[in-house]
């Protein structure tokens, strides 16, 4: 039979732990509702975006900035957008399979030679990618602690610089799409250049804007615009994932502390009630030897 | 006519405006009501709104684009101060 301290002790461990998730669930939740506010705050500015942009689309194509000029993908850099904290599940953990797979799927050629780089946003994947010595650009660990579009502008400035100056001709990023709490989608999108999204809505009559300072110039500056738009859209994803992510795994951590508190009391009460039955049984037989004489 | 002022963070001004005066790439200009459809780069600079009675209202942007259409003005700013 367990030993009733021993036992005792564990409850207090066990029930203590259920605490600590428990608190964790609530913060995570509270914090994914924030992060799926961003999401919604951004959609309108996102959707006017692609709309000004699709209405100028007819000059995309024969648009000179070098965002859109596709290349030889001799060099490759990959964001990967992780967390900075564990207890998510595998939300890192998958996120970096994903990049490895791509890595040996779509570009071991180039890893071979060295021409792959990594721009890791979270320390969960900069610590996993120093480690293994690859060559990391970077460190974006800050960004989590005020997550808004200018910091993560920064990040994306200096990929577009690299891209534009031929530091790397293709950008993937790998992140969780946020779907809901209990569900991420693993996504590997290119950034740049920045595929041609080609929907050419044949039924919508296109304005005849005035245009200022000219279209091929305004192009040229939303381009830009909608890179940032793409990385910060997939950061605050990643983001609201994340938080989908630990409170899914700390309601069922909470969950399961809470079967395992029932399977200890159980055998705490079993082996109480052991005790006192064997000090019962003891007293009874002693009574009885005693008028028995 | 209606104007919004979106950055990607939040929403920063939605209503009704008699004008609207933006930092335009090729110059600075005015917006009144039924003012052609008109799509242009905007610089950093300084936005003012007048609403009505309401008096002036003026914001410090930082780079965008503003869309009229059918007296709807839609300024997209990558970000807004005051």
């Amino acid at each position: 039979m367990a030993n009733l301290k021993e036992v005792r002790n564990r409850i207090s461990s066990v029930s203590s732990t259920q605490q600590i998730t428990k608190a964790m669930k609530m913060v995570s939740a509270a914090k994914l509702k924030r992060a799926t506010n961003a999401i919604i705050q951004l959609r309108p500015y996102a959707n006017k975006l692609r709309d000004i942009l699709s209405n100028l689309s007819a000059s995309l194509e024969e648009s000179s900035s070098p965002f859109i000029q596709e290349r030889e993908p001799n060099k490759v850099l990959i964001v990967v957008v992780s967390s900075n904290r564990g207890l998510a599940g595998a939300f890192n953990a998958n996120v970096i399979k994903t990049a490895n797979q791509l890595i040996a799927e779509k570009y071991s050629e180039q890893l071979s030679k060295g021409n792959v780089s990594i721009v890791a946003i979270g320390k969960k994947s900069q610590d996993f990618y120093e480690k293994r010595k690859y060559n990391v650009i970077g460190n974006n660990n800050e960004l989590y602690t005020s997550l808004t579009f200018e910091n993560a502008s920064v990040i994306s400035e200096a990929i577009m610089k690299g891209f534009a100056s031929g530091d790397y001709d293709r950008v993937e990023v790998v992140y969780n799409q946020f779907k809901n709490a209990a569900m991420q989608i693993l996504v590997a999108e290119q950034l740049l250049p920045l595929p041609r999204t080609v929907q050419v809505d044949e039924g919508a009559s296109k304005t005849d804007y005035i245009l200022e300072p000219s279209q091929e110039e305004i192009v040229n500056e939303l381009i830009p615009k909608s890179v940032k738009i793409q990385l910060y859209k997939a950061i605050l994803d990643s983001h609201a994932s994340e938080h989908g992510a630990r409170m899914t795994a700390m309601d069922k951590a909470t969950e399961n502390a809470g079967d395992l508190l029932k399977a200890l009391k159980l055998s705490y009460n079993q082996a109480r009630q052991a005790a006192i039955t064997t000090e019962l049984t003891e007293i009874v037989s002693g009574a009885a030897a005693l008028t028995g004489g | 006519m209606t104007l919004e002022i979106l950055t990607p963070d939040k929403k920063v001004y939605e209503g009704e405006v008699t004008s609207v005066t933006v930092p335009g790439t090729a110059g600075s200009f005015e917006i009144l009501s039924n003012h052609a459809p008109i799509i242009s780069t905007l610089e950093d600079g300084r936005v003012t709104v007048r609403a009505g009675g309401k008096g002036e209202q003026r914001f410090e942007i930082k780079g965008g684009v503003v869309e009229v259409i059918n007296n709807k003005i839609t300024l997209l700013a990558e970000g807004v101060a005051g």
